[in-house]
């Protein structure tokens, strides 16, 4: 659908050159919602931009449907950009034109037929659900319908693919889940393919299939959302996977292991991809002579698999634990033994984290 | 006072003659220059060194002559465009060669005061050049435009009483030859009353447009 090839975009800054895109290969599938994150600066702008030219890559292609716009005639490549919308962070609507003037014109730029805008925009507005704002001004509407109405007016011509810069960043996060649905029904009920750049991995967490994560001009990281989050590589993507599934485990637990030492063991249990729903926890506790209580855990739904962990507590005797342990191993699930002197260690790699994050 | 207020009256309507009609043409002048200052820069939607590395000093050049010399300095190509140069005819050639850039320099800030963003959203809908000057870039600057126009309108009520120079006629050739030259104070400040009052209906219909555009009640 979207394919990259060699994709290279190089800006002139003053007397340097700087490399918004560094030789990028990727490819988005009919009917994916790929996401692409990255801190600001990484290039994941001008990514989304070279599919509907509005920054034309310096060297290497972009294949939409397996053309190359810059290949193209004016004429043709207007044809082709209608099969593109495009939403943005600050919506970018006309503030001097209503709802339904906003939502009409990209159909007016193409001299349609006034009856056929009437009905198609009515029907966008419909599935936004603003038609009872078609006439309001821009400057009357809130944050979350303006960017419906970017929806709408990026959906009107009916395109094969949505691009979509940001688009839920300026939006608080109420908002965000609303537009974020509306997204995956654009994905849903009209077959269309979107590319989202983002730098929220909730964003990614909530909607996307695929994720692909940029830095410094470069894919560093890419593959299904469901993989990217259970086994992150790149310490970049580490970071943004920690910003939401949160694996570390908190301190009070180990200052818990450090005052005592008997026949209490702490583990770390991961589901990853794996049923939930069987109740593994007081299967344990049933069949083995052990009490197990649960510390801590952080469990989210990715793709509607459950996704994230449970830090519990096994009390009994050293066989029985032992027992146990291998019991839940072999229901696909991981299991790691949490001890006192990680803690320090993860001390330190929070702080590491910490930084990256907010420098 | 010793002139008859005919005379007053006369006045009053060749400054407006004159000030409508250098506006008319001042302003075509104007969108025709601002826009082309704007999308032909660097980085715009038609962006052409050469056609703004020759505008722009041709605007500049022409606002940094004063009024007063201009009227004179081009008299003979005011001769040549409407056949004399005295008279009311003859004072609009150089009012509009005044008016114009000054228009277009006001012009070229509302344009530019438009979002980015519109733009970048109009070449994504594939928008032609064309379309994104007709239909973003003029209506979402529209009411900043009133304002231009309006301001220019004022500037050009007092360039044109110095249209008197080359007896153009007007309210202030009316103060100049008849309360200046003859010592008639009554007259200076009737004409000074009248201008005031010009100013302050043009200026209040200008603004009262604007807010009626941008909807602010």
């Amino acid at each position: 659908m979207i394919e990259f090839i060699e994709t290279t975009k190089e800006f002139q800054v003053g007397q340097s050159t700087v490399k918004a895109l560094n030789h990028i290969n990727l490819t988005v599938q009919k009917g994916d919602i790929f996401g692409v994150i990255g801190f600001s600066g990484a290039g994941k702008s001008t990514l989304i931009r070279t599919v509907n030219l509005l920054e034309e890559p310096t060297a290497g292609q972009v294949l939409v449907n397996g053309i190359n716009l810059t290949s193209l005639s004016k004429k043709q490549l207007r044809e082709e950009k209608k099969k593109i919308g495009m939403i943005f962070q600050h919506f970018n609507l006309l503030n001097s034109k209503t709802v339904f003037e906003n939502v009409a014109m990209p159909l007016e730029l193409a001299g349609t037929q006034k009856t056929i805008i009437e009905s198609q925009v009515s029907e966008v507005l419909a599935f936004v659900g603003l038609e009872d704002k078609a006439n309001r001004y821009i400057d009357e509407l809130s944050g979350g319908q303006k960017q419906r109405v970017g929806i709408a007016r990026a959906l009107v011509t009916k395109p094969k693919i949505l691009l979509c810069d940001e688009a839920t960043s300026a939006l608080d996060p109420q908002t965000t889940k609303s537009i974020l649905e509306l997204l995956k029904r654009v994905n849903i009920e009209f077959s269309i393919t979107i590319l989202m750049i983002t730098h929220e991995m909730e964003v990614i967490r909530d909607i996307c299939n695929r994720v692909a994560v940029m830095e410094n001009g470069q894919i560093i990281e890419e593959g299904n959302v469901l993989d990217i989050f259970s086994a992150p590589k790149e310490d970049t993507t580490k970071n943004f996977v920690q910003s939401v599934v949160r694996d570390d485990i908190p301190l009070s637990i180990y200052e818990q292991l450090k005052e005592n030492n008997g026949s209490k063991r702490v583990y770390n249990m991961k589901f990853i991809g794996v049923d939930v729903g069987q109740p593994v926890v007081s299967q344990v506790a049933k069949r083995f002579n052990v009490d197990v209580n649960v510390l801590f855990g952080n469990i989210t739904e990715l793709q509607g698999i459950p996704f994230g962990h449970l830090i519990v507590e096994l009390v009994g005797p050293k066989a029985e634990i032992q027992k146990a342990f291998l019991y839940i191993q072999h229901k696909n699930i991981q299991m790691e033994e949490v001890s006192a002197h990680e803690g320090e260690r993860a001390n330190h790699y929070r702080r590491s984290v910490g930084y990256a994050v907010h420098g | 006072m010793k002139v008859s207020a005919q005379i007053i009256i006369d006045a009053v309507l060749d400054t407006l003659y004159m000030v409508s009609i250098s506006l008319f043409f001042g302003a075509i002048l104007g969108f025709i220059l601002g826009i082309t200052l704007v999308v032909t820069r660097k980085g715009h939607i038609l962006e052409n060194k050469l056609f703004f590395s020759i505008v722009n000093p041709i605007v500049n050049t022409l606002r940094s002559i004063p009024f007063i010399i201009l009227l004179v300095a081009i008299i003979p190509f005011t001769r040549l465009i409407v056949g004399t140069a005295i008279g009311t005819t003859a004072a609009i050639v150089p009012l509009i060669l005044h008016i114009g850039p000054y228009i277009s320099r006001l012009i070229e800030n509302s344009l530019l005061e438009v979002d980015e963003g519109i733009i970048e959203a109009a070449k994504a809908m594939g928008a032609s050049p064309f379309q994104i000057i007709r239909k973003f870039l003029l209506p979402e600057a529209f009411p900043s435009l009133i304002l231009s126009v309006t301001t220019a309108t004022i500037g050009l009520i007092g360039a044109t009483a110095m249209a008197g120079a080359v007896g153009g006629g007007g309210l202030g050739d009316v103060a100049l030859t008849y309360g200046y030259q003859r010592f008639d104070n009554v007259t200076i400040l009737v004409t000074v009353v009248i201008l005031v009052v010009l100013v302050q209906i043009i200026q209040s219909i200008g603004n009262s447009f604007e807010r009626k555009l941008r909807r602010v009640s």
